[in-house]
Protein backbone atom coordinates (compact mmCIF):
# COMPACT_ATOMS: atom_id res chain seq x y z
CA UNK A 1 0.00 0.00 0.00
CA UNK A 2 1.56 3.42 -1.14
CA UNK A 3 0.62 5.54 2.17
CA UNK A 4 3.31 7.80 3.11
CA UNK A 5 3.62 10.40 5.42
CA UNK A 6 4.77 13.86 3.41
CA UNK A 7 6.43 16.38 5.74
CA UNK A 8 7.84 19.14 3.77
CA UNK A 9 8.05 17.62 0.40
CA UNK A 10 9.72 14.54 1.62
CA UNK A 11 7.84 11.22 2.00
CA UNK A 12 8.65 9.15 5.06
CA UNK A 13 6.72 4.91 5.60
CA UNK A 14 6.04 5.42 9.47
CA UNK A 15 4.45 7.66 10.75
CA UNK A 16 5.76 7.06 14.40
CA UNK A 17 8.19 9.59 15.54
CA UNK A 18 9.98 9.29 18.66
CA UNK A 19 12.11 11.14 20.94
CA UNK A 20 15.74 10.17 21.84
CA UNK A 21 15.76 11.14 26.04
CA UNK A 22 15.21 9.00 28.80
CA UNK A 23 16.74 5.98 28.38
CA UNK A 24 19.23 3.69 30.16
CA UNK A 25 21.77 4.24 27.65
CA UNK A 26 22.68 4.79 23.92
CA UNK A 27 22.45 1.16 22.95
CA UNK A 28 18.91 0.62 24.81
CA UNK A 29 17.73 4.02 22.95
CA UNK A 30 19.19 2.69 19.44
CA UNK A 31 17.25 -0.64 20.15
CA UNK A 32 14.24 0.91 21.10
CA UNK A 33 14.20 3.36 17.87
CA UNK A 34 15.06 -0.27 15.56
CA UNK A 35 12.40 -1.53 16.89
CA UNK A 36 10.10 1.53 16.34
CA UNK A 37 10.62 1.59 12.93
CA UNK A 38 10.89 5.46 13.10
CA UNK A 39 12.57 7.11 10.41
CA UNK A 40 12.08 10.69 12.26
CA UNK A 41 13.56 11.12 15.46
CA UNK A 42 14.29 14.11 18.05
CA UNK A 43 16.93 15.43 19.62
CA UNK A 44 17.77 18.18 22.30
CA UNK A 45 20.46 20.87 21.60
CA UNK A 46 22.26 21.13 24.82
CA UNK A 47 25.38 22.73 26.29
CA UNK A 48 28.44 20.38 25.65
CA UNK A 49 30.28 19.06 28.71
CA UNK A 50 33.80 20.45 28.61
CA UNK A 51 36.20 18.66 29.85
CA UNK A 52 34.83 15.25 29.15
CA UNK A 53 36.91 12.49 28.05
CA UNK A 54 38.01 12.67 24.48
CA UNK A 55 36.58 9.79 22.69
CA UNK A 56 33.46 9.63 25.19
CA UNK A 57 30.29 8.27 22.76
CA UNK A 58 27.57 10.60 21.79
CA UNK A 59 24.22 9.87 20.36
CA UNK A 60 25.00 10.91 17.04
CA UNK A 61 27.65 7.07 17.28
CA UNK A 62 24.59 5.80 17.76
CA UNK A 63 22.11 7.16 15.82
CA UNK A 64 24.01 8.54 12.64
CA UNK A 65 22.84 11.41 10.82
CA UNK A 66 22.68 9.87 7.35
CA UNK A 67 20.37 7.27 8.72
CA UNK A 68 17.85 8.90 10.12
CA UNK A 69 15.71 12.17 9.79
CA UNK A 70 16.86 14.41 12.85
CA UNK A 71 14.37 16.72 14.53
CA UNK A 72 16.52 19.00 16.89
CA UNK A 73 13.72 20.11 19.18
CA UNK A 74 13.82 23.51 21.44
CA UNK A 75 12.55 21.56 24.57
CA UNK A 76 13.43 23.57 27.94
CA UNK A 77 12.47 26.86 26.31
CA UNK A 78 9.96 29.25 27.71
CA UNK A 79 10.84 32.43 25.26
CA UNK A 80 10.47 32.91 21.36
CA UNK A 81 14.10 34.55 21.43
CA UNK A 82 15.18 31.00 23.47
CA UNK A 83 13.68 28.97 20.61
CA UNK A 84 14.41 30.74 17.83
CA UNK A 85 18.17 30.82 19.02
CA UNK A 86 18.28 27.44 20.12
CA UNK A 87 17.19 26.12 16.38
CA UNK A 88 20.01 28.33 14.65
CA UNK A 89 22.45 26.74 16.68
CA UNK A 90 20.67 23.43 15.21
CA UNK A 91 21.33 24.34 11.78
CA UNK A 92 24.44 25.40 12.13
CA UNK A 93 25.42 21.93 13.88
CA UNK A 94 23.40 19.63 11.55
CA UNK A 95 25.01 20.93 8.12
CA UNK A 96 21.98 23.95 7.64
CA UNK A 97 19.33 20.53 8.23
CA UNK A 98 15.52 22.60 8.15
CA UNK A 99 13.40 20.54 9.78
CA UNK A 100 12.03 21.48 13.26
CA UNK A 101 10.24 20.73 16.33
CA UNK A 102 9.20 23.87 18.02
CA UNK A 103 7.73 23.87 21.81
CA UNK A 104 8.12 26.95 23.59
CA UNK A 105 6.94 25.81 27.03
CA UNK A 106 4.70 27.96 29.21
CA UNK A 107 4.49 26.38 33.00
CA UNK A 108 7.78 23.82 34.37
CA UNK A 109 4.77 22.37 35.94
CA UNK A 110 3.11 20.91 33.71
CA UNK A 111 4.97 22.42 30.98
CA UNK A 112 1.99 23.31 28.97
CA UNK A 113 2.65 24.97 25.79
CA UNK A 114 2.96 29.25 25.75
CA UNK A 115 1.09 29.41 22.66
CA UNK A 116 1.74 33.19 23.05
CA UNK A 117 5.42 32.81 22.78
CA UNK A 118 5.36 29.26 20.25
CA UNK A 119 3.30 31.65 17.72
CA UNK A 120 5.49 34.53 17.51
CA UNK A 121 8.76 32.14 17.58
CA UNK A 122 7.15 30.29 14.44
CA UNK A 123 6.47 33.23 12.43
CA UNK A 124 10.54 34.14 13.01
CA UNK A 125 11.79 30.82 11.32
CA UNK A 126 9.19 30.22 8.91
CA UNK A 127 10.34 33.49 7.30
CA UNK A 128 14.64 32.69 8.66
CA UNK A 129 13.84 29.76 6.06
CA UNK A 130 13.08 26.74 8.69
CA UNK A 131 10.45 23.50 7.92
CA UNK A 132 8.65 24.29 11.34
CA UNK A 133 6.67 20.91 13.22
CA UNK A 134 4.82 22.97 16.04
CA UNK A 135 3.79 21.22 19.39
CA UNK A 136 1.01 23.02 20.14
CA UNK A 137 -2.28 23.38 22.24
CA UNK A 138 -5.30 21.16 21.21
CA UNK A 139 -6.88 24.63 20.00
CA UNK A 140 -8.27 24.64 16.68
CA UNK A 141 -8.07 28.08 16.03
CA UNK A 142 -4.27 28.31 17.30
CA UNK A 143 -3.86 25.33 14.83
CA UNK A 144 -4.99 27.20 12.18
CA UNK A 145 -3.12 30.20 12.44
CA UNK A 146 0.21 27.86 12.96
CA UNK A 147 -0.56 27.01 9.76
CA UNK A 148 -1.51 30.20 7.69
CA UNK A 149 2.03 31.41 9.06
CA UNK A 150 3.62 28.61 6.82
CA UNK A 151 4.33 25.68 9.42
CA UNK A 152 4.81 21.87 7.97
CA UNK A 153 2.83 20.34 10.61
CA UNK A 154 1.19 21.33 13.62
CA UNK A 155 1.51 18.80 16.62
CA UNK A 156 -0.95 19.14 19.52
CA UNK A 157 -1.06 17.39 22.54
CA UNK A 158 -2.67 14.30 23.98
CA UNK A 159 -2.10 15.43 26.90
CA UNK A 160 0.64 16.63 29.14
CA UNK A 161 4.05 16.09 28.45
CA UNK A 162 5.17 13.01 30.27
CA UNK A 163 2.06 12.09 31.24
CA UNK A 164 0.59 8.88 29.62
CA UNK A 165 -2.56 10.16 30.11
CA UNK A 166 -3.47 9.47 26.52
CA UNK A 167 -6.33 11.27 24.50
CA UNK A 168 -8.13 13.17 26.82
CA UNK A 169 -9.99 15.55 23.74
CA UNK A 170 -10.29 13.55 20.84
CA UNK A 171 -13.23 16.05 19.99
CA UNK A 172 -10.97 19.29 19.58
CA UNK A 173 -8.18 16.55 17.75
CA UNK A 174 -10.40 15.93 15.22
CA UNK A 175 -11.60 19.80 14.40
CA UNK A 176 -8.24 20.61 14.38
CA UNK A 177 -7.65 17.78 11.90
CA UNK A 178 -11.10 18.35 9.53
CA UNK A 179 -9.14 21.92 9.24
CA UNK A 180 -5.99 21.33 8.50
CA UNK A 181 -4.52 21.28 5.10
CA UNK A 182 -0.97 20.35 6.46
CA UNK A 183 -0.42 17.55 8.11
CA UNK A 184 -1.60 16.81 12.57
CA UNK A 185 0.47 15.07 14.41
CA UNK A 186 -0.44 13.65 18.33
CA UNK A 187 3.16 15.01 20.05
CA UNK A 188 2.61 14.26 23.77
CA UNK A 189 0.76 12.17 26.19
CA UNK A 190 0.02 9.05 24.65
CA UNK A 191 0.87 6.33 27.37
CA UNK A 192 0.20 3.14 25.61
CA UNK A 193 -0.19 1.58 22.43
CA UNK A 194 -3.98 1.32 22.41
CA UNK A 195 -3.43 5.40 22.70
CA UNK A 196 -1.43 5.73 19.75
CA UNK A 197 -3.76 3.50 17.24
CA UNK A 198 -6.83 6.21 18.86
CA UNK A 199 -4.85 8.98 17.26
CA UNK A 200 -4.17 7.11 14.24
CA UNK A 201 -7.88 6.04 14.38
CA UNK A 202 -8.93 9.99 14.49
CA UNK A 203 -7.35 10.73 11.46
CA UNK A 204 -3.53 12.34 12.35
CA UNK A 205 -1.04 12.04 10.00
CA UNK A 206 1.44 10.52 12.59
CA UNK A 207 2.23 10.18 16.55
CA UNK A 208 5.43 11.75 18.49
CA UNK A 209 6.05 9.99 21.29
CA UNK A 210 9.22 9.79 23.57
CA UNK A 211 8.61 8.82 27.38
CA UNK A 212 5.76 6.37 26.81
CA UNK A 213 8.65 3.92 25.14
CA UNK A 214 11.15 5.52 27.17
CA UNK A 215 9.69 4.77 30.59
CA UNK A 216 7.64 1.38 29.81
CA UNK A 217 9.07 -1.52 31.58
CA UNK A 218 10.55 -2.86 28.61
CA UNK A 219 10.93 -0.14 25.97
CA UNK A 220 12.32 -2.33 23.42
CA UNK A 221 9.11 -4.48 23.20
CA UNK A 222 7.23 -1.05 23.70
CA UNK A 223 8.20 0.91 20.86
CA UNK A 224 7.80 -2.62 18.52
CA UNK A 225 3.70 -2.06 20.37
CA UNK A 226 4.05 1.69 19.32
CA UNK A 227 4.91 0.61 15.78
CA UNK A 228 2.11 -1.75 14.95
CA UNK A 229 -0.54 0.34 17.22
CA UNK A 230 0.25 3.46 14.71
CA UNK A 231 0.11 1.07 11.63
CA UNK A 232 -2.98 -0.48 12.68
CA UNK A 233 -4.60 2.76 13.37
CA UNK A 234 -3.57 4.15 10.35
CA UNK A 235 -5.18 1.32 8.20
CA UNK A 236 -8.00 1.14 10.47
CA UNK A 237 -8.62 4.55 9.61
CA UNK A 238 -8.01 3.87 5.89
CA UNK A 239 -10.39 1.65 5.85
CA UNK A 240 -13.01 3.49 7.75
CA UNK A 241 -14.93 2.15 10.58
CA UNK A 242 -18.60 0.95 10.63
CA UNK A 243 -21.07 3.09 12.35
CA UNK A 244 -21.63 3.01 16.36
CA UNK A 245 -25.34 2.02 17.13
CA UNK A 246 -26.68 1.22 20.24
CA UNK A 247 -28.80 -1.36 19.24
CA UNK A 248 -27.57 -3.71 16.20
CA UNK A 249 -30.44 -5.35 14.08
CA UNK A 250 -27.91 -6.95 11.28
CA UNK A 251 -26.78 -9.83 12.84
CA UNK A 252 -23.57 -11.46 11.40
CA UNK A 253 -25.10 -15.07 11.02
CA UNK A 254 -27.46 -15.90 8.73
CA UNK A 255 -31.35 -15.82 10.11
CA UNK A 256 -32.49 -18.49 8.53
CA UNK A 257 -31.70 -22.40 8.21
CA UNK A 258 -32.00 -22.60 11.95
CA UNK A 259 -32.62 -26.06 13.14
CA UNK A 260 -35.93 -25.04 15.18
CA UNK B 1 42.50 35.92 28.50
CA UNK B 2 39.41 35.50 30.41
CA UNK B 3 36.42 34.19 28.52
CA UNK B 4 33.34 32.54 29.24
CA UNK B 5 32.20 29.18 27.72
CA UNK B 6 28.90 27.86 28.52
CA UNK B 7 28.64 30.21 31.55
CA UNK B 8 31.22 29.23 33.33
CA UNK B 9 34.47 31.44 32.98
CA UNK B 10 37.81 30.32 32.23
CA UNK B 11 41.06 31.85 31.73
CA UNK B 12 43.61 30.92 29.43
CA UNK B 13 47.48 31.86 28.61
CA UNK B 14 47.16 32.26 24.98
CA UNK B 15 47.64 36.09 23.82
CA UNK B 16 45.70 34.92 20.13
CA UNK B 17 43.49 32.13 19.66
CA UNK B 18 40.96 31.86 16.81
CA UNK B 19 38.01 29.33 17.36
CA UNK B 20 40.07 25.69 15.78
CA UNK B 21 42.41 26.41 18.27
CA UNK B 22 40.26 26.71 20.74
CA UNK B 23 38.15 23.85 19.73
CA UNK B 24 41.59 21.53 19.77
CA UNK B 25 42.47 22.78 23.31
CA UNK B 26 39.00 22.14 25.00
CA UNK B 27 39.44 18.25 23.48
CA UNK B 28 36.78 18.51 21.37
CA UNK B 29 38.15 18.10 18.12
CA UNK B 30 35.76 15.54 15.83
CA UNK B 31 32.81 16.14 17.73
CA UNK B 32 29.88 17.59 15.97
CA UNK B 33 29.29 21.30 17.70
CA UNK B 34 27.35 24.58 16.90
CA UNK B 35 29.13 27.68 18.68
CA UNK B 36 27.68 31.03 19.59
CA UNK B 37 29.85 33.99 20.21
CA UNK B 38 28.43 36.59 22.09
CA UNK B 39 24.89 35.56 20.75
CA UNK B 40 26.29 35.48 16.93
CA UNK B 41 27.01 31.62 15.67
CA UNK B 42 30.12 31.08 13.89
CA UNK B 43 29.67 29.38 10.60
CA UNK B 44 32.04 25.66 11.08
CA UNK B 45 33.76 27.18 7.69
CA UNK B 46 34.95 30.37 9.74
CA UNK B 47 36.66 28.78 12.85
CA UNK B 48 40.03 29.24 11.46
CA UNK B 49 39.74 32.71 10.51
CA UNK B 50 37.77 33.65 13.52
CA UNK B 51 39.77 34.88 16.51
CA UNK B 52 38.41 35.12 20.36
CA UNK B 53 38.69 38.17 22.46
CA UNK B 54 39.44 38.39 25.88
CA UNK B 55 35.81 39.00 27.23
CA UNK B 56 34.24 36.73 25.09
CA UNK B 57 31.43 34.65 25.97
CA UNK B 58 30.46 31.40 24.11
CA UNK B 59 27.95 28.62 23.80
CA UNK B 60 29.51 25.31 22.42
CA UNK B 61 26.57 23.20 21.79
CA UNK B 62 25.42 19.46 20.83
CA UNK B 63 22.83 17.76 19.95
CA UNK B 64 21.83 15.15 22.89
CA UNK B 65 18.62 12.73 23.93
CA UNK B 66 15.43 14.45 24.16
CA UNK B 67 11.68 14.40 23.46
Amino acid sequence: MSDFLKIADKTYHSRLLVGTGKYQDFAQTRAAIDASGAQIITVAIRRTNIGQTAGEPSLLDYLPPEEFTYLPNTAGCYSADDAVRTLRLARELLDGHKLVKLEVLGDPNTLYPNMIETIAAAKTLVKDGFDVMVYCSDDPIIAKQLEEIGCVAVMPLASLIGSGMGILNPWNLQIIIENAKIPVLVDAGVGTASDAAIAMELGCQGVLMNTAIAAARDPVLMASAMKKAVESGREAYLAGRMPKKLYSASPSSPTTGLIA
Amino acid sequence: MLITINGKARSFDFQQCNVTDLVTHLALVGKRLAIERNGEIIPRSQFSETFIHDGDKLEIVGAVGGG
